[in-house]
């Protein structure tokens, strides 16, 4: 078990509280129609306070990681990808790509990927990702 | 800022570094303030203003025995103390003090009070960045480097180069941590730490710290050491999430701080003599040869590739080692401060001859903030 978990806020809430229900919520501005992450009450865009969170696809595409050999305690002994996904919906998140070797071969730059969430205890569960088949 | 209108008057590390294994950061601080003061001929009764990052300002103040009448204790990590001497020129031109004493210090190797720089779980890294193993340096300022090596071509080799470059620089300087010679195989030999970057692609852990003391350059006609002049100051900050950046392959902090001290210098690229970019790790020259304009896209590999940023090139980089071969303590900005002033007082181990302009660029808390300076030995007409 994970032990650096998040506290949520209440800025955040909705999106721990999805994740545990298993939906990945982004937030969308009414006026302006950006779609933002990490969660905030405002549009960092244009200000407004008129936002809401919605249900994301939970697809995306691996942008950028790396393979930390030197993981920290509560992460286990083996080598595991340290990644930042770009969402279909535009906003790019950090996570794991799960549910493949922890390789150079088996992570390729753009792959498709999509959202699994790994259940940590009653509040939270961490939204990580594994390779989208096809 | 007026170019010119201030001046570092007073620069010094302290006396060792490395492994201090009998001094407190405390100590440190005060062991790199000394020798400053020392060195500009002055008296702790000679300093008005004290700025520092890590520990308060008001401990420096008070364990050296200062009364200061200007404190700043701006903490963005690694190049705080860019953006300390920033505040400190604005300051001191503003009339608020005269002389401002900046230090740096950190015990990273042995621990000695090492300050301790936590997230709560509730803070946007304890929540969208620390679940996903994230600690160590290691382990995100990394990140980035994969996108930024596809989108150019750019290969494991040339991350490798950066590091054999800057050790050829370390062998001529007797107070590098790392002074051997290396090749890009033992880069790519060494140890896997986060990949795909090696040990010696990421910076030294090491005890030390150093200090400089700022004046107008009035005051610094009449003081003992060759003035430094400040030409243009810039600093910038981004996201305290990297996965929030805008783009991996360019840092907006790199560019918006480095365009705005060329453009406080008025001074064109071609001008420059000497660089510092601070290198936690071996991208990370990269990013700032290009994000400052000294190259195109794409074109940093290649400019180091051709040797242009080692001895004899036309533009010497990381001059001291840097923070790969030369020393790191956590937070290296003060080291390649130290650096570009002695590359200008003419008295640096590795000294390029005739060297007038030194831009000096570090980066804070994992790209999330960038400060850049630009010295010169000459007072601009």
């Amino acid at each position: 078990m994970r032990e650096a978990l998040p506290t949520p806020t209440p800025e955040t809430r909705h999106f721990w509280e999805g994740c545990r229900a298993g939906e990945l919520r982004l937030q969308r501005c009414k006026p302006c129609a950006h779609v933002y992450f990490p969660p905030r009450a405002f549009c960092p865009r244009c200000s407004s306070r008129e936002v809401a969170f919605f249900a994301a696809s939970g697809q995306g595409s691996l942008y950028s990681y790396v393979i930390n050999y030197r993981p920290r305690a509560d992460m286990g002994s083996e080598p595991h990808s340290i990644a930042v996904v770009t969402l279909d919906e535009g906003p790019r998140m950090m996570t794991n790509i799960i549910n493949c070797p922890q390789t150079a071969e088996a992570l390729v730059l753009d792959m498709r990927v999509r959202v699994v969430f790994e259940v940590q205890n009653d509040e939270i569960a961490l939204p990580l990702f594994e390779p989208a088949q096809g | 800022m007026e170019p010119g209108s201030i001046a570092v008057v007073g620069a010094a590390e302290t006396t060792q570094l490395g492994v201090i294994a009998d001094v407190s950061v405390l100590g440190l601080h005060a062991d790199a303030a000394l020798n400053a003061i020392q060195d500009a001929g002055l008296t702790v009764a000679d300093i008005d203003g004290v700025a520092t990052a890590g520990i308060s300002p008001v401990d420096l103040a008070y364990y050296l025995g200062i009364s200061p009448i200007y404190a700043d204790g701006t903490m963005v990590g690694g190049c705080s103390f860019m953006m300390l001497l920033r505040h400190a020129a604005a300051a001191i031109n503003e009339g608020l003090c005269n002389t401002v004493l900046i230090t740096h210090a950190e015990s990273g190797r042995s621990r000695i009070d090492a300050g301790v720089f936590p997230r709560t779980p509730s803070s946007l890294v304890g929540q969208f960045q620390q679940p996903y193993g994230v600690y160590v340096a290691s382990t995100v300022f990394t990140i980035p480097a994969l996108r930024y090596m596809k989108t150019y071509g750019a290969t494991e080799e040339d991350l490798a180069r950066v590091a054999v470059v800057q050790r050829q620089w370390a062998a001529r300087n007797p107070r590098a941590s790392f002074r051997n010679p290396i090749t890009i195989s033992d880069v790519l030999d060494s140890a896997m730490i986060a990949w795909p970057f090696r040990k010696l692609m990421c910076c030294l852990v090491t005890d030390g710290g150093g200090a400089l003391i700022l004046t107008s350059a009035a005051r610094a006609r009449d003081l003992q050491q060759k003035p430094v002049y400040v030409l243009g100051t810039g600093e910038a900050v981004d996201s305290p999430l990297i996965d929030q950046m805008e783009n991996f392959t360019s840092s907006k902090a790199f560019r918006a701080s480095g365009a705005k001290a060329f453009q406080e210098a008025g001074i064109s690229h071609a001008e420059v003599d000497h660089l510092m970019v601070y290198d936690a790790f071996a991208h990370i020259p990269l990013y700032g040869l290009e994000d400052l304009g000294f190259v195109g896209r794409g074109e940093a590999k290649d400019f180091v590739r051709e040797g242009q940023t080692g001895t004899g090139g036309q533009l010497p980089m990381n001059t001291n080692g840097g923070g790969l071969s030369y020393m790191h303590s956590g937070m290296y900005g003060m080291y390649a401060l130290q650096e570009s002033v002695r590359q200008m007082r003419g008295t640096a181990p590795a000294q390029v001859e005739g060297a007038k302009i030194s831009v000096c660029h570090g980066v804070g808390g994992w790209f999330s903030a960038a400060g850049t300076i630009i010295f010169s030995n000459e007072m601009p007409t």
